[in-house]
């Protein structure tokens, strides 16, 4: 399957578009524009980077190159110039495709780069009947700073999308996520598959300049993980929407996301689904509840998923192939099953979601380890220890919390006070949502019996 | 200090550390046309916790969302009143 060669054979493309901020874009003319032969030359059968800045300019791209290029690195906007080379390094990219405000001037020396606007006229014809499968990959969100890629076929980004069925009509999708991001990207493909008109957010508008656009352009299917969601609830704009399909992923969805869902958009149909950059698309469920169905557990079509010691395995095509880099760590076990990381445990008929294995906390879809906030915690002169958790939070899911062992002789006559020190300490040293919102003074932390901090949650 | 100022307070205290700029803070200013994010408003949302020991977002209903800072105000006032009870 290649996108734009599905997109050209389907028809019906009258009528659809892609928007953004600032444009509305035929998706007829951005399939049928005008095509460069001499552009595709350097970029065919190529290891392509894709750094630009806007969501448009990415969209464009992706369908230029699909089917060109032999592998298509997404770059995730907002990431740090080190994160955006080591993107560069393991997907061994021979050239980028990107824009200034993607890719600056002095960004990469050495690495070849074409202009994302000139790339995206790259002939298409000489592909069509022989075009070549394009492996995409995909940054994971990021736990110990540097993300990691992710290999998919295209085939298996789609697998949770029924591709036969005929979109409903009058369908726009829409997302708060960007589409270089895993969820952002099952958005796009099932816009373009279907195919039916697309919204992309951006990530400079506020949370009410989003909806009203959105609304304005008649969004119908909309996705968003349950923080972007809880803050769209405290918009007035949100009453602008009013979709017929509202989806969460990302993150754990609790009732109370739900059931303020439920309420604002009654008519709606509801889906949060399971899903992540390595394991792919695992479930979606719809019956307004948390957590899931035990009987979604075993065999299904084209997907198998089990719970092993309390955590959830997925196997199916869906998930990704392999890490790529120098040196990648499996991204399967040997009999195929992906380990999610994700504990789960069993409540009557339902499973719910307790958080991640390795202590990684969600706030809101960035991931923080805890390793690296205690790092900077401990750092403290009045600090002895720490250990960093996930504090529940009604916004974010969760933010970040420190319980710390003060130093024998530390001087805690303020206790408020020190902590304001503690915190303040780390925010020139962390990013914002990797910050301690709250310290907790404890006499002891425990310790397993291999001296490690004991991270599982009680 | 009253409740409406404490949340005043702490609105601006969030704000400033997470470098935001923020008109005057009013009862009628809505949180989110602002620079305040949900990051600032998580935050403010578990002091408010620590302030008071209430959290009156992780049990709401529709009708209790606030979009306003005085509909903030309003709601921590019904979860202090609530925690009297």
């Amino acid at each position: 399957m290649i996108l734009r060669e599905r997109l050209f054979r389907s028809g019906g493309l009258e009528g659809l578009f892609l928007s953004d901020h600032h444009e509305h874009r035929h998706l007829a003319g951005i399939i049928g524009g005008p095509r460069d032969t001499s552009v595709s030359e350097p970029l065919a059968g190529k290891r392509v980077l894709l750094a630009v800045g806007g969501q448009m300019a990415a969209a464009r791209a992706m369908l230029a190159l699909d089917g060109l290029v032999a592998r298509l690195a997404l770059v995730p906007p907002g990431l740090a110039p080190e994160h955006v080379a080591r993107i560069a390094t393991d997907s061994d990219a021979e050239i980028a495709v990107c824009d200034a405000e993607g890719l600056p001037d002095d960004a990469l020396p050495g690495l070849p780069r074409i202009d994302v606007e000139t790339a995206s006229r790259a002939s298409f014809e000489a592909t069509v009947g022989t075009g070549r499968e394009t492996e995409w990959a995909l940054a994971t969100s990021g736990t110990t700073g540097a993300p990691k890629l992710v290999a998919h076929t295209l085939e298996g980004l789609a697998g949770g999308i029924n591709t036969a069925a005929t979109p409903e009509p009058g369908t726009v999708w829409s997302t708060f996520y960007d589409i270089r991001r895993y969820g952002g990207l099952q958005v796009f493909l099932r816009a373009m598959l279907a195919p039916a008109s697309l919204v992309l957010s951006d990530r400079h508008e506020t949370v009410r300049d989003f909806l009203v656009r959105a609304g304005d352009a008649g969004v119908t299917h909309i996705l968003g993980t349950p923080s972007h969601w809880r803050l769209a609830l405290m918009s007035n704009a949100l009453s602008r929407l009013s979709p017929r399909y509202v989806r969460l992923s990302g993150e754990i969805a609790d009732q109370t996301v739900l059931d303020l869902l439920r309420a604002a958009f009654p008519d709606a149909r509801m889906a949060h689904a399971y899903a992540s950059t390595e394991g792919g698309v695992g479930f979606t469920v719809e019956d307004g509840c948390e957590g899931f169905p035990a009987s979604l557990i075993g065999t299904r079509a084209g997907i198998e998923i089990a719970v092993r010691d309390d955590a959830l395995y997925v196997r199916s095509s869906r998930t990704g192939r392999r890490y790529l880099g120098a040196a990648p760590e499996p991204l399967m076990a040997e009999d195929g099953f992906v380990d999610t990381g994700d504990l789960v445990e069993r409540r009557g008929d339902r499973f719910h979601f307790l958080g991640r294995r390795s202590g990684v906390i969600n706030v809101g879809g960035a991931k923080v380890q805890p390793e690296e906030v205690e790092a900077v915690v401990n750092l403290h002169a009045s600090v002895s220890m720490s250990r960093v958790r996930a504090r529940p939070n009604p916004i974010l899911g969760a933010v970040v919390e420190a319980e710390v062992v003060l130093r024998a002789g530390t001087d805690a006559a303020d206790p408020a006070a020190l902590k304001k020190a503690i915190i303040a300490h780390c925010r020139p040293r962390l990013s914002g949502h990797k910050v301690p919102a709250s310290v907790r003074f404890v006499d002891d932390l425990p310790l397993t019996s291999g001296g490690k901090l004991v991270r599982r949650m009680p | 200090m009253s409740l409406r100022s404490t949340i005043h307070a702490e609105i601006a205290a969030v704000a400033a550390e997470q470098e935001k700029r923020m008109p005057p803070i009013t009862d009628d200013l809505v949180m989110l046309e602002t620079e305040f994010d949900s990051l600032c408003f998580a935050l403010l949302v578990a002091r408010m916790e620590d302030l008071t020991g209430a959290d009156p977002f992780s049990e709401m209903e529709a009708d209790d969302l606030p979009v306003t800072v005085g509909d903030l105000v309003a709601l921590y006032d019904r979860a202090a009143a609530k925690l009297a009870a």
